[in-house]
Formats: structure tokens, sequence, C-alpha cells
């Protein structure tokens, strides 16, 4: 929890200099202070937004990172889950029910695959994914024709657009002024990924940290051999985890289809794999598996979307953007590296 | 070495400890885990520096600040863990670190395989250096360690505990060639706990007791009781307990077992309820792997089982749990423990819907389970919070117990139970497995440890390459009738496996 703790801590104080910085240049030209841009509705709401989306199926790399293994496939799973939510809903027709039955199924048998593949013929995560990533941004291309893919011109499913980017519990008040009726917001409203976000993560936090599923998880990441020495199958433990991580990833891909309106099938969702192990390790989650949190999860996503945003805002050369996050991680990992050599040291000396 | 100390944060290591060996003597050094044999001999291989004391080398105070001073006075170390690389070629582990420089800067590598060819034959080690070291047997990679160290011109070789992964004949091998090499005029400081070789092959024993010298003995003052009454400052007589009931026949019932190992062979044999089966046999006879069969872990092997009247199919690690049959395996903290979870997961993993309710796991019931076992097997853990990793082997290997105490066993196998763990915690140990007995479960032990086979055991079967060769009453329980039988010979005492 402790680590947790101090993600968060991070957060705030990234937050805070955002604002700072943007009222110091306010003060600076002379002109009213007001207020920072960064805590403009627009900016929270859309931030928020984002965040959803992206926490989502980083919670499902996560998972399969805490068994040891690794998911790469994700952006690709994204074009190709959005790619064919396009064809089913514009072309085929076919009823938005059944639509999202489909584009969930998809990524989740994929990842069946990948499961498959890992744990029975004993290929390694990291290949296994990496073909799963080329394979997957091919297919979206060669099924779309390599043409952009939008839901101009159909309808039926308002449901998908409102899960992308609606808003919960937004609420407007009828005002009279001059004679006329105008809407007055009196509150935005949450963005619907980030409910679902929620949702999800406290679903996952009692999965990962209170079933039997959730510990044997961490139990096979750390120590595969002893896990199955104790009953555990551990290659169904394995390969669920990547199963999962389609479910979540298609949940994901859905929204980002309908936040983004279209699908070009050569750039959407790409280095999304990479948000999702970035946003796990940021988290606590380790590369060698057995180790992470959700809390750590979504937080490091937040942080990592909240980045991009300063980079927005201040004024950064946006083709910074990966740098800034690269440093940022790598600055993350390395400060929970020596923080945690220091306790383990105190531990000695306290014994 | 002379009046050494070495104090880490919260303990003494080494409270003014004193060793010498002589030129070409075989010291042997012994102790209980903990006693501080490994840290005063990494003080001597240069890995720790001394607080106090001083290391002489030809009467000459020295300083050892790294393993290369140590390589430069002579010293090398040969660790229980083996330090090679398993994909390079023998002559590439011999002069690992130090290639000579052929043409363009590129590793000479004609001269290191001439260079390394005496080595191997002065050990008697039909190998050629072209060997690639995962073709070796763990002996041999041993060998072309201490081929290594004779390379480096080492006149003292520190072997801690080295015969704890050989056969007998591998052994009697290596112990030879201690002989051999002190004939040589090569100093060898000996840490083991098998007090047999110890008895057999050196020159003078010196044995460590909680940081400090315990004392001294001279060739003809060596024997298994002194030495063990001085680690232990008591004396340890017996562990044998007598069984306290008559053992119900023919319990379980294993029939046509085949291992993975030995697809070809066939294993069958009784055991009693209340009973404490022994199983002897040289490394590499099946033990394990029998074990593994038997509880569903081995993916080729198959066994039918009855249990009472009741017949039993295993297909997976869970079927045999479901039925109560657990295996504790021979490496604890690969394949017994996960040692980076704490010591109430690690109870609770194999029975962790015990202690659900409506599929989440309540941590107080998981914890009061967890405490009780701690408490019962006086695990010796501030808390039950505490990683498995950060106990003493004695204690890790009382989790695992317990994981499985906790229930109920039908039928325990314990694989090699007392491996790497001290004097004290060994009798404890037999004597849970006694009461464990008692309390009418199978327990099938298998040891590479004579001593341990020989007063644990109220039957011993016998195994030579995948085939159980004699089954030994207790009363013909002898070291010399075990191993005729381990050497695939027959002998008038054994009694069949099992009875149609």
């Amino acid at each position: 929890m402790k680590k947790e703790l101090g993600l968060f801590t991070l957060l705030i104080v990234l937050c805070l200099t955002v604002c700072g910085v943007e009222i110091g240049r306010q003060l600076h030209a002379g002109v009213a202070v007001t207020l920072p841009r960064f805590l403009s509705a627009e900016n929270l709401l859309n931030t928020a937004n984002l965040v959803g989306m992206f926490g989502i199926f980083s919670i499902g790399t996560g998972m399969v990172i805490i068994t040891g293994g690794i998911d790469l496939s994700v952006g690709s799973m994204c074009a190709l889950a959005g790619v064919l939510l396009s064809i089913t809903l514009k072309d085929w027709h076919w009823a938005w029910p059944v639509v999202a039955v489909f584009i969930l199924l998809v990524p989740a048998v994929l990842g069946c695959a990948h499961g498959f593949l890992i744990t029975r013929m004993r290929m390694q995560p990291f290949i296994v994914t990496l073909c799963g990533l080329l394979i997957y941004r091919g297919m979206a291309r060669f099924i779309a024709g390599d043409s952009t893919k939008g839901f101009v011109g159909a309808s039926g499913f308002d449901i998908f657009s409102f899960l992308a980017s609606g808003r919960l519990f937004h609420m407007t008040r009828n005002e009279i002024v001059d004679g006329a009726v105008s809407k007055h917001v009196v509150f935005e409203g949450i963005p619907m990924p980030f409910v679902t976000l929620v949702v999800v993560a406290v679903i996952m936090w009692f999965v990962l940290h209170r079933s039997i599923y959730g510990r044997y998880l961490f139990a096979v990441g750390r120590n595969e051999e002893a896990a199955r020495f104790s009953g555990i199958n551990t290659k169904l433990v394995i390969g669920s985890s990547y199963m999962l991580a389609g479910f979540l990833t298609g949940t994901s891909a859905i929204m980002f289809a309908f936040y983004a309106t279209s699908v070009s099938p050569s750039t959407h969702g790409t280095f999304y794999e990479l948000y999702g192990i970035a946003a796990a390790v940021l988290g606590g989650c380790s590369l060698r598996g057995g180790e992470g949190s959700i809390v750590g999860i979504v937080i490091g996503t937040a942080l990592l979307l909240i980045l991009q945003n300063l980079v927005n805002l201040l004024g950064i050369d946006s083709s910074l953007n990966f740098a800034v996050m690269g440093a940022v991680v790598l600055v993350g990992v390395l400060a929970d590296q020596m923080f945690r050599n220091r306790s383990k040291k105190k531990l000695r000396q306290a014994a | 070495m002379r009046g050494i100390c070495k104090r880490f944060p919260g303990v003494v290591a080494l409270d003014r400890v004193t060793v010498e060996v002589g030129k070409g003597e075989v010291l042997a050094l012994c102790g209980e885990n903990g006693a501080g044999k490994s840290t005063l001999m990494k003080i001597l291989g240069g890995v720790y520096q001394p607080d106090e004391g001083e290391v002489l080398v030809d009467g000459q105070p020295v300083k050892i600040n790294n393993v290369n001073d140590a390589m430069k006075y002579g010293i090398a170390f040969i660790h229980q863990e083996l330090n090679i690389l398993d994909n390079l070629d023998v002559a590439a582990n011999v002069f690992l670190g130090r290639e000579p420089r052929g043409a363009l800067g590129l590793i000479d590598r004609k001269k290191i395989h001439a260079d390394t060819q005496p080595f191997l034959e002065r050990l008697g080690l039909n190998i050629s250096s072209r060997t690639r070291l995962d073709r070796l047997s763990i002996a041999q990679q041993q060998m072309v360690e201490i081929a290594k160290a004779l390379s480096l011109r080492a006149r003292i070789i520190i072997m801690d505990e080295p015969t704890s992964s050989l056969t007998l004949t591998e052994t009697d091998r290596l112990l030879e060639l201690v002989c051999e090499l002190s004939e040589q005029g090569v100093s060898i400081i000996y840490i083991s706990h098998r007090l047999g070789e110890v008895e057999h092959c050196s020159d003078r024993v010196a044995v460590l007791r909680d940081g400090k010298n315990a004392g001294q003995l001279s060739q003809d003052e060596i024997s298994h009781d002194r030495i063990v009454s001085l680690m232990v400052g008591r004396e340890i007589k017996n562990f044998y307990v007598e069984p306290k009931s008559g053992r119900e026949q023919g319990y379980l019932k294993v029939r046509n077992a085949c291992t993975g190992r030995y697809p070809n062979k066939r294993v069958s044999f009784d055991a009693g309820k209340g009973e404490i089966l022994g199983f002897a046999g040289l490394v590499g006879a099946g033990r394990s792997e029998l074990a593994k069969a038997i509880v569903g872990l081995d993916p080729r092997g198959e066994a039918e089982l009855t249990l009472g009247a009741e017949k039993i199919s295993i297909h997976s690690a869970r079927d045999a749990i479901n039925h109560g049959i657990y295996l504790v395996p021979e490496d604890r903290r690969a394949e017994g423990l996960i040692t980076e979870m704490n010591v109430c997961q690690n109870i609770t993993l194999p029975s962790l819907k015990e202690y659900t309710r409506f599929g989440l796991i309540q941590t107080g019931r998981e914890r009061e389970t967890a405490q009780a076992q701690v408490e019962a097997l006086k695990i010796k853990t501030p808390n039950t919070d505490v990683l498995a990793m950060n106990l003493s082997g004695g204690n890790q290997q009382k989790i695992v117990l317990g994981k499985w105490l906790a229930m109920q066993p039908q039928v325990m196998i314990l694989d090699e139970p007392t491996r790497g763990i001290d004097v004290g915690a060994k009798a404890e140990i037999y004597r849970l497995m006694r009461a464990l007995a008692d309390r009418g479960t199978v327990i099938l032990m298998i040891s590479s440890d004579m001593e341990e086979v020989l007063n644990v055991s109220d039957r011993i079967a016998v195994m030579h390459e995948g085939e159980i060769t004699g089954m030994l009453e207790r009363a013909d329980c002898a070291e010399q009738n075990i191993m005729q039988l381990a050497v695939g010979r027959k002998i008038n005492a054994a009694k069949p496996a099992f009875a149609e």
C-alpha cells in the first residue's frame, strides 16, 4: 500500500506542478490570474476519459505481467477490433448487442490462443504476442482494405458512443434569461470510460487481491514449479490471464473506436501495448512476475496520461512526448528499486 | 586464520575463531547450519572482510580484499552451487575470465584446450576439453571446477558440501581425489554435514558452534559421536522412535507405477497405515521420479493406487491432493515453497478453497490456520506475514510440512526431508514424522542420507535403476544390505515389496 501511496503523491505533485507553472506564466506575463487550463472542466473530463480507456486494457496487461508473461498484441488487437466493429455495424448491419458480444469475444479468443501457445506449446510469451502484434495489424489492414473505417451514416448503436464519450450524471438546469429559455450546465458529469474503469478496477481488485484465482496468479508468477507442486493448474491460470487481457482489450477497443469516431487500420492503437506495459511497470508490477496491484496499475495509467497532458499544456514540443514518458518510467522504476534496496537494508539492520 | 571476528547487523557471526590447516592436510570443518562455517570460509575466499583478526598464509599476515586476492594467495573456493557456465565447454570454463589472447585479441582456443587437458588427466577425468558442461554429470562438473582451481595453482582448496548432489560412487571418487590432492601437497578445507565422509577422509576436524571454536579432533580421535556432540554441545544418540502401535499392512498399494525416466520399468509396493517406509538407493535410482508419478506430477508417469479399499486414479496433482496424497519435494526453494510469499500464504496455498466465502478469501480464517500450524510445528517466525525466504532452511521445511498437515494427510511422501537442515531441526522433523505416522498416515520417505534411512524407517525399500530391488524389514536394515540392493545385487534378507 505504501508504494501506491507514493505513486498517488507523485500524481498530485505532478498536477500541482502543472497548475503552478501555468499560474506562474500568467503572473510573469502580467495578465490577470485565471483558472489554470489544466483544471478546466474540458481538460479534466478529457483526461479522465483517456485514463478510463487506457486503464481498462492496462489492467489486463498487468494481470499477464503478474504471471511473469507479457502481452505485446494490445494495440493491433484494438485496430482489428475497431475495424471489425465498423464492418459489423455499418456493412453487415448486425444488431448492437450481437456486435458487442462478438467484439469482446474475438480478442478473448485470440488471448486464449496466446495462452494455449504459451502454456501447451511452451513458446515464450514475448514471441507469441509479438507475432500477434504483427499478424493482427496485418489482418486489420487487409480486412479494411487499408482504408479508414468509420461509423458515419449508420445508426442504432448510440450506446457505444455513449460508452466512449458519454457523461454520467450530466446535469443541466433550464434558466430563463431575458425571456428566453437557455440550458445551463450544473454538472458536466463523469466520462463513461472512467466510470467503466472504476467498475472494472473494483471487480478486478476483488479478483486479484481477494479471490483464489488472484492468489494463484501471484503464486504462478513467483514460482510456477512450486505452484504446480501445490496442486495448482498452472497452465490454466497462465492461459486464462491472456484471455482476460484479450477481453479487457476488447472492452477498451470499443471505446477507442467510438472515441476516435473512425479507425484507420494502419495507425489505430499503435504503441498502446507499450502504454499498458509502462503503466503496469510504473504501478509496481515486476516483469519477473508475482508483483503488482490494481490500484498501482490505475495510478500508473493516470500518471502517464497526465504527463502527456502536461506536455501539451505547457507547450513542450509534442515530438518529445514519448521521451518524457520514457524518462518518467525510467526514473520511477529506478527510484522504486533504490527505495526497496534501502528498506531491505533497514530490515537487515533490524534483524 | 587467527582470532577472526565478523559481525553482521544484529548478529555476531564469528567470535574470535581460529583455525589452521597445514600443507597437504585435509581439514574438515563441521558445525550446524548457522554455526559460521560458510562465513569463515567466505572471509578466507575474499568474499567478506573480517572485523577483527588476521589471515596468515605461510606465516605472513595477508589481506584478502576480494576473490582475486584470494586467488593470488592460491586459495580456491568450490561452492555448493557450482559456479559454471553450462553453455560453454570445459576449457572455456577453466579459463573463464583470464582467457589468453591470440592474434587480433581473440581467444587463443588452441592454447586453452591444450592447457586444460593435463589438469583433466591429473584428476582422472576422461572427457574432452571440448565437451559442453551441460553434457556432463554434476560430479564431472565439479571436477571441472577443481581443474579450474588447480590451473590457478591453488594451494588451498575450500570445498563447501561437495558431495550433496553426488551419487555414492561419485562421492567415493571425490574422496579419493581429496586424498590424492593432499598427497600432492594441496591443503583442503572440507565442509560437510555427512559425518561418514568426514571420518573417512579428514586428517583433522575443527568444529564450530554458534560462531565460536567448539573444539578440534585429531585423526585418531575422529568419531561420529564425538563430532556430533561437539556440534550440538550435547549427546544425540538415536533418532529412531518406536512406532506406538502395530501397522495396518497393505493400506496403500501402489501397482505398476511407471516414470518418464524409466518408461520400461514397473514399480509395485505396499505400505502400511502408520508406517514410515524408507526409500533408499543411489541418486538416479528413480526414487524422486516414482514419488512424482504417484502424486501425478510426472506428465509421462502413471500409477495404480489403492488406499484402504478405495481404488484411486490420478491424472494430475489436484487428484492426488483431493485424496490426501501429498509430496514434500526434494528442492524446497524451487518446488516446495514460493519463497517470496509469506508464511501464511504458503501454508494455505493448496487448501485455499477452505477459506473462501462467495469466492473471496477470508484472510482471518486463513491466518488462523497458518498460526495453528506455526504453533504446532514450532516454526520460528515473528508472525505469519514474514516472507518464507527470510526463514532458515529448517523452518522453511516446516512450512512445507505445515501446508500439507493443515489438510489431513493420508499419504505423505517426503523427498529428502532434512537436506541442508541442521541437526536440531532434523530431530524435530523426525519426531513430527513419527507423530504423523502414529496418527495413521502412510509415510514414504526418500533419503540419500544412509543414517537417516536407517534410523527413521520402519522398513526400507531399496531402488536401483527404476526398480525396487528389495524390501528390508527393520531387523535386516543394515548399511551393508542396503548397499548391496542399491547396486542391483540380490540378497536373501530382502523381502518382496508387495503381496498379491
